[in-house]
């Protein structure tokens, strides 16, 4: 198992993580190495085997479709560092 | 007519999928119990979950389950009896979450078709097309922003956070925008009459994404296709896919390859150009949902909301023509709405005569009153069972086809039921012969000279007369029997 440096790029801006360039080289060793210890799994034959999803089996079968939970406007704008009419206020996203 | 068949000639063929998102009309979100009513002051249907606060956890609204279901059911899918949600990562602001929570593998609904009408006849009768539905997957839809002009800003409203949309996922079996926007038209009024959700496209309520490729006719291989996002109007389902279309076949008769991208139909410009990489889709690394487990639908519940399905239009058209014999046109007005076929179905079964007498009162009076007094026939209080009442005093010819309009005006004006506005309005036609010979003896007396303009060969007095006699009656007398005297005292 071998990790290329692009891919540590990819995943790192996939998570919106800034990643100094030394450090991505170290990233890469460490990677390689959790990459390898977990890819001892694949000298199993899994082929019969159905995917594990959830480690405990549990059966869900949801609510009735009923109005009971929600916050005030002050509660859900009130702990954002910037807001505007009742509203999240952000960086633009798009360009013009 | 589609009028690119110019264009792609006999040597393009151009293939077509579409990936519809419909918002289901639960009162409460997918995973959380707030609000989802429409129109709200910004914020204020937000739950802990729909914010993403820490220790929350989703629990799924059965309701949204069933409405998928159903339309699943009423699309030919295949139903799961056990279903898994997944995650699918991004980032954006109004998605606070920074993953929404929907279904990869393991769908809820599968392996469908809908059969769509190809050949411009939106009643059927003509060609038709069987598309495949490949998927049909619930997921919670994201908040809204909105890009403030000149202003290094944005802001979020997470009101929209959690509700429930199905994604309808189609085969790539059209082949025209025409078909496409029919497509589009039938799962609407499919969504529309099994009550999951308004259907309308200028609120969100229905959104479109459409793959698009060419390739030479004849040939097995797809061409490279490119993907068309954000489609929210019927008009732009057929506009947007024909400029890809032309777009694609242009590039290809310059020699040139398509490129597989995410492209935005740009409707001043009337062309498609590529999203810009900020509003471009990313890896979203699905992976099985940690906080759900298999959702179970069991096989007495998928039976019981099979047999609960309320009938689709075309169902309803074929039954209105075959076996109530209503007009074609009429049937097809009829079943343009839910509203209308529960209206029409319901005053039927109230009425002892034909069903095209109703069908023709509501096509041709009933709906012309909805529209003058701006009411939509939910709002106008009117009861089926009201509604037939006038249809027998007009039929009984009690009053005219004229004071009928009045009654039912007034009954939505008013709220008085029709006898107490015949009486009050004084509509009572006057049907007893002898009183109305009498008034017809007067007028006749009264003007000898349009008497022998008649009988020298003038018709069209006629008219005149029948008029002088309603009048005279304070516009009660029955016209058809005021007519009929006149003729016979008149050739005698």
């Amino acid at each position: 198992m071998s990790i290329a440096k692009t891919e540590v790029e990819k995943v790192a801006r996939l998570a919106r993580l800034e990643v100094e360039e030394k450090r991505a080289e170290k990233l890469v060793d460490e990677l390689d190495s959790v990459l390898e210890y977990v890819g001892k799994l694949d000298e199993l034959d899994t082929d019969d085997v159905e995917p594990t999803t959830h480690p405990v089996a549990a059966e869900h079968t949801g609510r009735d479709d009923e109005v009971n939970e929600g916050l005030t406007v002050e509660q859900v704008v009130g702990h954002a560092p910037d807001q505007q009419d009742g509203q999240f206020r952000v960086p633009k996203v798009v360009d013009e | 007519m589609d009028d690119l068949s110019d264009i792609l000639g006999d040597e393009y063929e151009a293939v077509i999928g579409l990936e519809v998102h419909c918002q289901l009309d639960t009162a409460s979100k997918l995973f959380s119990g707030a609000s989802t009513k429409y129109g709200a002051e910004p914020n204020s249907q937000v739950a802990p979950l729909d914010m993403g606060l820490p220790g929350t956890l989703p629990v799924v609204n059965r309701k949204a389950v069933e409405y998928a279901v159903r339309a699943g059911l009423a699309l030919r899918c295949d139903v799961r009896n056990e279903t898994k949600f997944a995650r699918k990562n991004y980032f954006y602001p109004d998605l606070p979450k920074g993953y929404q929570i929907s279904q990869h593998r393991a769908p809820l609904c599968e392996n469908g078709e809908l059969v769509v009408p190809i050949d411009g006849d939106p009643l059927g009768d003509g060609d038709v097309r069987r598309v495949g539905i490949q998927r049909l997957h619930l997921e919670e839809d994201a908040g809204k922003s909105t890009h403030l002009k000149g202003q290094p800003h944005s802001l979020v409203d997470l009101n929209r956070c959690g509700v429930p949309l199905i994604e309808i996922v189609s085969e790539p079996d059209l082949r025209t925008p025409a078909e496409a926007r029919a497509y589009m038209k039938a799962l609407r009024d499919i969504v529309v009459f099994l009550d999951i959700s308004d259907g309308e496209m200028s609120e969100g309520s229905l959104r479109c994404d459409a793959n698009v490729s060419v390739r030479p006719s004849g040939d097995e291989a797809f061409g490279t296709r490119t993907e068309l996002k954000n489609i929210n109007s019927f008009k732009f389902v057929h506009d947007g896919i024909a400029a890809e279309i032309r777009r694609q076949i242009e590039l290809l008769e310059a020699g040139e390859s398509v490129e597989q991208e995410t492209r935005l139909y740009d409707v001043d410009a009337g062309r498609t150009r590529p999203m810009r990489s900020k509003e471009e889709s990313h890896d979203y690394r699905y992976f099985p949902e940690p906080d759900l487990p298999v959702f179970t639908v069991d096989k007495e519940w998928i039976e019981e909301i099979r047999a609960n399905l309320p009938a689709l239009p075309a169902e309803r058209r074929r039954m209105y023509r075959e076996a109530w014999n209503v007009g074609r046109d009429d049937a097809g007005v009829l079943t343009g709405e839910p509203a209308l076929a529960n209206f029409f179905e319901a005053s039927v079964a109230h009425w002892s005569g034909d069903a095209q007498t109703v069908a023709n009162w509501i096509v041709n009076q009933w709906l012309r009153v909805l529209n003058d007094t701006g009411h939509t026939i939910d709002e106008a209080g009117v009861e089926p069972g009201e509604f037939v009442g006038v249809v027998e005093l007009v039929e009984d010819r009690v009053i005219s086809q004229n004071a009928g309009q009045t009654v039912l005006e007034e009954m939505i004006t008013t709220g008085r039921d029709a006898e107490t506005i015949v009486d009050d309005e004084g509509l009572r036609q006057m049907t007893d012969a002898g009183a109305i010979e009498s008034l017809v003896d007067d007028v006749l007396d009264d003007n000898p000279e349009q008497v022998a303009e008649y009988r020298g060969g003038n018709n069209n007095v006629l008219g005149w007369f029948i008029g002088q006699v309603m009048q005279a009656s304070g516009g009660s007398a029955d016209p058809k029997i005021v007519r009929s005297l006149l003729q016979e005292k008149l050739d005698s």
